[in-house]
């Protein structure tokens, strides 16, 4: 056997008798968005492994990985001199390299031993490409956008004759560590204020001027204790100290906007002082609901919501999101966003089950011209799939099914996109005999970090988030999580549980340990950290980089030192890697040391609430929009298939696809329904067992542009439009409730931001109606997150994202038997429409598409729509309808198409008999306006009598009939006003982002 | 009904359809043991303990290699002995779309000529490039002697894998394949129950439309579709359409599945 270390290089490619579907997807997508042909790509895996193995152990290994049907291994370099370029991307060193960590699995079993600590192999992957017409640069641009992400990968680019002289490169990217560890002081005295704020900045605190003075009179002070002294450290912060109190004290961490006192001046001129948004509003909402009723069981105090289901089981659901990160990475950063919200339930109480997950996106048209596109900036459409594939991954592999998934398109998320991932959980209300959404530490309990390594990936995370994205975003914030670790983690997670090793479960995100410790030790008050004892990916980590990183995969527990045998057992057979880190204490101090020296001796409390309030103004002016004058004279049948190809519009399908969506076997009405399966539905309903009748619903709200009028009305709007998709689905109020994700413009005035008081006021304005309608519909928020600083100024270009709400709602179904969706059934059965429809074209679909916003906004009667909801839920508990569908973006029109196009069926539609106001309207303002609290209903003409019995109090109409003849008919005033041909609305509605 | 009978369902190492595939065999009657991978190969002659080998869905080592790869070696490694003892004893064993392209890759099907443990055919990227989550329609093969798909003519289930196409070596092993019974169930379009080999009710271009195979005995089975997925009348997509037309059933399609091999093992091995 050889001893010393040898490198191998092994090439695993497709057989040349079948398809490399990877280079026949890429050639396709390098014709479709660079507009060029490459004649074939053929693709290869190659492992460049470093180990004491001989060239017939490789040889094994090689055939180890090697699927003998369908591909072929080399060792060495294959003979294959058939390409014009080769294009090979690796990692750079350090990167999460999960094909690597597999290969590190299968070696032990090829060959029978272990890969030892010494041996390494990398993975990297080879394009074969072959074209007579691409130069060099559109072979580098090819390699830097579609093939490689610069920021993570290694990219060579040789042409045929480059390779003749040079071979390809060998991949080897180790971490090289010649840096020295150290523990730095950060001298704050003396600074002027100019220093301090250019010291915060140029090491990424994100701290504001009070916030760096606070920090240094903190110090200054601690300075004289005798305890620290002994401890050998003085008045000036060390380097771990302070980044320790910038995670904590991030916007990302402390929501400090929401926190900030606002005056805020209204058109009138009249002020009112708000002492923190949250907690005068959402909290507010939320505990007064909590006065009247009995479901809500943790709210705003864990890592999740969390409400009552039934007798055993509790719910629990959180949505994050991960914008900064998917700018830079799109791929990583939503990866790391949906299984990074995956560990949010899982260290909810004493850990949840992971149910169900969730995905939305904000962006920019993947049609957008690329000179359109600032420098320094991904292209939307790149951004559009990195994001849908990171989520696929992340979620495809950890077995966890998508509930819904959304896409809105605005330019102004050209700067930034939105990136919202979400994950339900089940909480057993009874866990090893005590409450399952309890735990507690105690003095002397270990600290105890389980799953993946430390590396320097994810420093500063936290802080980069709470900063716009400028020319000097750091790259280290960027980073690919890697799901079967977590998954394996997860599994390890619910075993340890239920056996009651541990006594505390909180997640590793934003800020890393610095946080996850510092947040567990204020159960106990205190802890000590030692972070010589953590596991690292390599070696030449400063204790700082230890203590921030957020590198993925990772949960923090503590452990009673009786139990720690028995919980590092399990976790070795599970494969599980676990760590003591410390234990925590009830001193009142966050100590940390690096081999036993102190290296940060803070009181936690500074940590946690030692940072200044912010005083802010907000001062709202409504805005006057334009109306676009051809709106009025559009043609009617040709608006409604233009309608239907806008990108809010049409289908999805094709991404949405390639998520997972019955795994688990709990899903009853999918995310897509109809008689071809091709219609996005309003909502979605889940079982939580294969086979029980209880279910739960989820649904969701978001309308950007309607804060181009009034965040009020959006706020309204889409709470409204998250109960009603519920209740068109077969739900009821009475037992939602509700999750608030702001995503929002930089509120805070400053010379960037000349226009922040009227972006606070948007903000305000947005929470007052979340209070208000909240609390009229019973729906209390039992989570939330705030993202406030997206902007962009990269390419000198300032882009902000139009202020965004998503609400998402999660109800409970008592029996999903009663379970409706859009699509229309029967011939014959009749139309009705329910709810009132008012000249509300302000913010539309249909504005935007002639290029305007208008000023009618939708606003929400709430006591009007709450009635509407119980009849409606009394019909559908009757099973009085045959599909029930609630119209949003795109109004009537739209939503007549989507029932039409679900059952392939035709409709006679008859528009002045739609329930308005009272004013009369034009056949125009009836289809497109996007009028909450409606419904579209079909229902079998066996049934008319009861269900307009049941309707007897709201307004209503019959509308139409179901037909078998193929279009969708309008008349107006006795006239035939349109005729669309359902196979029209069907090309329309699929041809914008077929396989795209 | 028939407790005496024990299915192993592995789990671990990123395999996540252990709950409900779990739950198909208990609802079939049989006694159901979960075990993690590891506590298998710890303990391996546990194996033949069981009449019944569940190689469940998922992503086991997150198909990095390709699918079933790292898994089909390990459990070689570790495991193989007894395999080779479980299968020659005549028991059941039933892959599913993870499980089944590492039954592949350990050579447990299709086993031509008896040949066990060598890989004679692979499930690889389907033609569209991307993983796919649908519902397809199945036609079991009445020829075949497959255990698991006696007595079911057409069957809708979802499939959700991005590694799907079935293809062999050669034109010869297809002869085989089809001559011998090993095809067990194909793709076929839904409203003329015809073999397809076109997106989207074939979902990933299989050779012949095959979707699932079993060895000569027709005791070891795999499949790219869920049937754990279709436990209740709820998962269809169409069944609010099935109960308008009062025509959704009682339980669960995919139930069906389940219940052939424990009601075979209840008769022939326990």
């Amino acid at each position: 056997m050889a001893t010393e270390l040898a490198h191998h290089r092994l090439e695993v490619s497709t057989h040349s008798h079948h398809v490399d579907a990877r280079g026949v997807a890429l050639a396709r997508q390098i014709c479709s968005e660079i507009g060029v042909t490459a004649q074939s790509i053929r693709t290869r895996d190659v492992f460049s492994v470093f180990a004491a193995i001989d060239q017939n152990q490789a040889q094994t290994f090689a055939e180890a990985v090697t699927n003998s049907i369908t591909q072929n291994s080399v060792v060495g370099e294959s003979d294959d001199f058939d390409f014009d370029w080769l294009v090979v991307v690796g990692f750079h060193a350090g990167v999460t390299d999960n094909v690597a960590r597999t290969a590190v699995d299968a070696f032990a079993d090829a060959l029978d031993r272990p890969l030892a600590e010494t041996e390494k192999i990398y993975s990297s992957i080879e394009y074969l490409i072959k074209s007579a017409e691409l130069s060099r640069p559109q072979v580098e641009e090819i390699a830097s956008t579609i093939l490689a992400n610069p920021l993570i990968n290694n990219v060579t680019v040789l042409s045929r004759p480059d390779w003749r002289l040079s071979g390809t490169p060998i991949n080897q990217p180790e971490v090289k560590s010649d840096e020295a560890i150290t523990v730095d002081r950060v001298d704050l005295d003396g600074l002027d204020d100019k220093a301090l704020i250019s010291l915060s900045k140029d090491r990424l605190w994100a701290l504001s001027l009070e916030e760096m003075k606070a920090v240094r009179e903190f110090f200054q002070q601690s300075g004289t204790d005798a305890k620290r002294q002994e401890l050998g450290l003085d008045g000036q912060p060390t380097d771990v100290e302070i980044e320790m109190v910038a995670q904590a004290w991030s916007e990302h961490c402390k929501h400090k906007i929401f926190d900030a006192i606002i005056d805020y001046t209204d058109d009138a001129g009249d002020v009112r002082t708000i002492d923190s948004c949250y907690r005068s509003f959402i909290k507010k909402s939320t505990r007064e609901i909590g006065e009247e009723v009995d479901w809500l069981v943790s709210v705003f105090e864990d890592n999740a919501g969390v409400i009552r289901y039934n007798d055993t089981i509790n719910l629990v659901y959180k949505v994050e999101t991960h914008n900064s990160p998917s700018a830079l990475d799109p791929y990583g950063g939503s990866m790391t966003g949906i299984v990074g919200v995956n560990r949010d339930p899982m260290g909810t109480g004493i850990g949840a089950d992971l149910l169900i997950n969730v995905w939305g996106f904000c962006l920019a048209s993947p049609f957008t011209e690329p000179e359109d596109v600032p420098q320094g900036l991904m292209h939307p459409r790149r951004i559009r799939d990195g994001v849908h594939k990171g989520c696929i991954d992340g979620g495809n592999q950890s077995g966890i099914p998508y509930g819904i998934g959304w896409e809105y398109f605005d330019e102004r998320y050209l700067g930034k996109p939105l990136v919202f991932c979400g994950t339900v959980g089940t909480l057993p209300r009874t866990v090893a005999g005590a409450p399952g959404h309890e735990k507690s530490i105690e003095p002397g309990d270990l600290i105890v970090v389980g799953g993946g390594r430390i590396g320097k990936d994810g420093i500063h995370g936290a802080t980069f988030s709470s900063e716009d994205l400028s020319a000097e975003s750091p790259v280290q914030a960027v980073q690919i999580g890697d799901p079967i670790t977590q998954k394996k983690l997860a599994d390890f997670v619910m075993e340890a549980r239920d056996l009651g090793m541990y006594r505390f479960i909180t997640d590793n995100g934003a800020g890393g340990l610095s946080c996850s410790a510092g947040e567990m030790a204020t159960n106990c008050n205190g802890c000590h950290v030692e972070l010589a004892e953590a596991p690292l990916k390599y070696a030449g980590l400063q204790p700082w980089e230890i203590l921030l990183s957020e590198a993925q995969e990772r949960m923090t527990f503590a452990v009673p030192p009786e139990n720690i045998e028995a919980f590092k057992a399990l976790a070795a057979t599970r494969d599980v890697e676990v760590n003591v880190v410390g234990e925590f204490t009830d001193t009142g101090k966050y100590h940390v040391t690096y081999n036993g020296d102190t290296v940060a001796y803070v009181d936690l409390d500074f940590v946690h609430d030692g940072y200044p309030r912010m005083h802010l103004q907000a001062r709202w002016k409504p805005p006057t929009n334009e109306t676009p004058p051809a709106a009025a004279a559009a043609d009617l049948g040709d608006s409604l298939l233009a309608l239907l190809a806008r990108l809010n519009i049409a289908s999805g399908e094709y991404k949405a696809r390639q998520y997972d969506h019955e795994v688990k076997g709990l899903s009853v009405v999918k995310p897509y329904v109809g008689v071809c399966n091709d219609v996005l539905s309003d909502a979605v309903v889940l079982m939580l067992e294969p086979t029980s009748r209880e279910g739960i619903i989820l649904a969701a709200g978001v309308l950007p542009r309607y804060s181009d009028i009034d965040t009020y009305h959006m706020t309204a709007s889409v709470i409204d439009l998250a109960v009603r998709r519920s209740i068109a689905v077969g739900g009821q109020l009475g037992h939602m409730a509700g999750l608030d994700n702001f995503c929002w413009p930089d509120p805070v005035q400053s010379e960037k931001t000349p226009d922040g008081e009227y972006k606070l006021a948007q903000l305000v304005r947005s929470n007052q109606a979340l209070y208000d309608y909240t609390k009229a519909y019973k729906v209390p928020c039992i989570s939330g997150k705030d993202s406030m600083k997206n902007d962009s100024t990269r390419g000198g270009c300032k882009i902000s994202i139009p202020p965004t709400l998503l609400f998402s709602t999660i109800a409970r179904m008592p029996d999903v038997s009663k379970a409706l969706t859009l699509d229309v059934k029967r011939v014959g059965d009749l139309v009705y429409v329910l709810g009132v429809t008012r000249d509300e074209l302000g913010g539309s679909e249909f504005y935007a598409m002639y290029g305007g916003v208008g000023n009618d906004v939708p606003q929400v009667d709430a006591a009007a729509a709450g009635k509407l909801y119980d009849c409606v839920a009394r019909a559908t508990a009757a099973e009085q309808c045959h599909s029930l569908h609630s119209p949003a973006v795109g109004g009537l029109a739209a939503g007549f198409a989507r029932i039409a196009m679900g059952g392939r069926l035709g409709l006679d539609i008859n528009l002045e008999q739609i329930p308005t106001d009272g004013e009369p309207l034009e056949a125009y303002q009836i289809l497109f306006s996007e009028s909450n609290s409606r419904f579209i209903a079909t229902v079998p003409p066996a049934d008319q009598a009861q269900f307009e019995a049941t309707m007897d109090d709201v307004p209503w109409a019959c509308v139409g009939a179901v037909k078998y003849e193929p279009t969708v008919t309008f008349y107006y005033k006795d006239a035939l006003e349109a005729e669309v041909g359902l196979t029209d609305l069907v090309e329309a509605y699929h041809s914008t982002l077929e396989d795209i | 009904m028939t407790s005496a009978v024990k299915v192993l369902v592995m789990t671990g190492y990123g395999l996540n359809c252990e709950r409900e595939t779990t739950r198909a065999f208990e609802l079939a009657g049989a006694e159901v043991t979960c075990v993690h991978l590891n506590d298998l190969f710890d303990r391996s002659s546990m194996l033949l303990d069981f009449h019944v080998l569940a190689f469940v869905g998922g992503f086991s080592f997150g198909d990095h290699l390709g699918a079933g790869t790292v898994l089909a070696n390990r459990l070689r490694h570790r495991v193989g002995a007894e395999l080779n003892e479980f299968i020659a004893s005549g028991r059941l064993a039933i892959g599913i779309c993870n499980g089944f392209q590492t039954m592949t890759r350990l050579g447990l099907v299709p086993a031509l000529d008896g040949t066990y443990f060598k890989q004679q055919a692979a499930l690889t990227h389907n033609d569209q490039g991307v993983f796919r989550n649908a519902w397809v329609t199945l036609k079991c093969n009445p020829e075949s002697p497959c255990v698991f798909t006696r007595g079911i003519d057409v069957l809708p289930l979802p499939i959700r894998h991005g590694e799907g196409k079935f293809v062999v070596k050669d034109s010869d092993a297809l002869e085989q394949l089809e001559s011998h019974g090993h095809v067990a169930m194909r793709y076929v379009h839904p409203e003329t129950s015809q073999t397809t080999l076109d997106l989207p009710h074939n979902p990933n271009g299989s050779v012949n439309g095959i979707a699932a195979i079993c060895d000569t005995s027709g005791r070891v089975f795999g499949m790219m579709p869920h049937p754990e997925a279709y436990l209740s009348p709820f998962n269809h997509p169409h069944w609010i359409r099935q109960k308008i037309n009062g025509v959704l059933p009682e339980v669960g399609l995919g139930r069906q599945i389940f219940e052939n091999a424990v009601r075979f093992a209840a008769a022939e091995l326990v």
